[in-house]
């Protein structure tokens, strides 16, 4: 059995071209830690989107498979099948300075993909639920998933010029803990997806030094 | 990326030598950073020599797998040679803490990346 949980949406495949560009800025040769940020969310949410927003490469895509064994419940002699779990997502990269590169991930939040979280995203620093407020139950499912994985993450809501809700309605609507940021956003705005980066950063940044605040940026 | 014609199971199966999950163990993760150690050298596999030119510069595994266009587990098996022979090195990604935690000083350093973008 093939199932796919695809993050194929119009924006996801790269450019025919794309793996052939030459011009692809290659990191530093000094680079020697990468870091990981995903945003999550339903199809057509806008990961994609966001993750091209501030990318300093186009956004990137490929896929992790994983089979695992059962009893064919369809089959008498009892042998065991294989599933197999396909999870497409992409990402781009931010450089953070001569050492440190972040990596930006975009993935699908439905039920398949959370069977291959520590696979892939095991030592994440922190994620972005991106939400559409016409597809909230999307977004419920990741948040639960997050909070059993103990992810730090923030809720950011992606504006698609439907009825306003004010944040807190949103809030409500999601049953969301009041110490978790909740944010809107546009996806396709380069400064708008920046400052969901930033605050998620930021709410790292409090939890890792309750203490601290961190300075205002220059 | 899709499963091309040239992307079947069977082709999968045969540039890694039939095996599978191996190289779970090796702690590859997808933004370690891979890098090649000599020249791509007659007789070796293809996809040695594409990663062995790809990583002339450090490039995470996530980036070898979107640009070989195959599964990041397949691409763990194909490093993991490379690595066995010291073709290429890996330079992991520092852990966050047990609590998910990140040092506040790398925080710092993210954050001002964020605001100059
Ligand atoms: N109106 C509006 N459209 C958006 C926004 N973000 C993304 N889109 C559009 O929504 C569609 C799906 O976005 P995409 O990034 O591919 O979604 P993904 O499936 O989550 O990766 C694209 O046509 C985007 O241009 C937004 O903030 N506002
Ligand atoms: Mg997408």
């Amino acid at each position: 059995m093939h199932s796919t949980a695809s993050d194929g949406g119009p924006g996801a495949a790269p450019a025919p071209d794309a793996h052939a560009d030459p011009s692809r800025t290659p990191l530093r040769d000094t680079a020697d830690n990468g870091l990981k940020i995903v945003i999550v969310g339903g199809f057509g949410v806008g990961k994609t989107t966001m993750v091209r927003s501030v990318s300093e490469i186009r956004p990137l895509s490929t896929e992790e498979t994983m089979t695992r064994a059962g009893v064919g419940v369809d089959d008498p002699s009892g042998v065991e099948a294989k599933s197999t779990t396909t999870v497409a997502f992409d990402f781009g990269r931010i450089s953070i300075n001569d050492s440190t590169v972040l990596y930006l991930f975009g993935a699908p939040g439905q039920e398949r993909f959370w069977f291959l979280w520590d696979r892939l995203f095991a030592g994440t620093l922190g994620a972005v639920v991106l939400v559409d407020t016409r597809r909230l139950d999307d977004s419920w499912y990741a948040i639960d998933r997050l909070e059993a994985h103990g992810m730090p993450f923030i809720v950011a809501v992606n504006d698609f010029g439907g009825p306003q809700h004010t944040l807190e309605q949103v809030r409500e609507a999601l049953d969301l803990s009041p110490e978790i940021p909740l944010v809107a956003c546009d996806a396709r705005d380069r400064k708008s997806s920046k400052s969901v980066l930033i605050s998620l950063a930021h709410h790292l940044y409090s939890l890792s030094a309750p203490h601290e605040t961190v300075k205002a940026a220059p | 990326m899709r499963l091309g014609p040239d992307d079947d199971p069977d082709r999968l199966y045969t540039v890694t030598g039939g095996r599978s999950r191996a190289a779970d163990d090796l702690n590859l993760d997808l933004v370690t950073l891979i890098v090649s150690e000599c020249d791509p050298a007659p007789g070796m596999q293809s996809e040695h020599v594409r990663i062995l030119s790809m990583c002339r510069h450090p490039m995470a595994v996530v980036e070898v797998s979107a640009e070989l266009r195959m599964p990041v587990s397949v691409v763990r098996i194909l490093l993991s040679d490379l690595l066995d022979s010291g073709k290429v090195t890996a330079r992991h990604p520092r852990p966050v803490t047990a609590a998910h935690l990140p040092d506040t000083d790398l925080l710092k350093e993210v954050l001002d990346a964020l605001h100059r973008l």
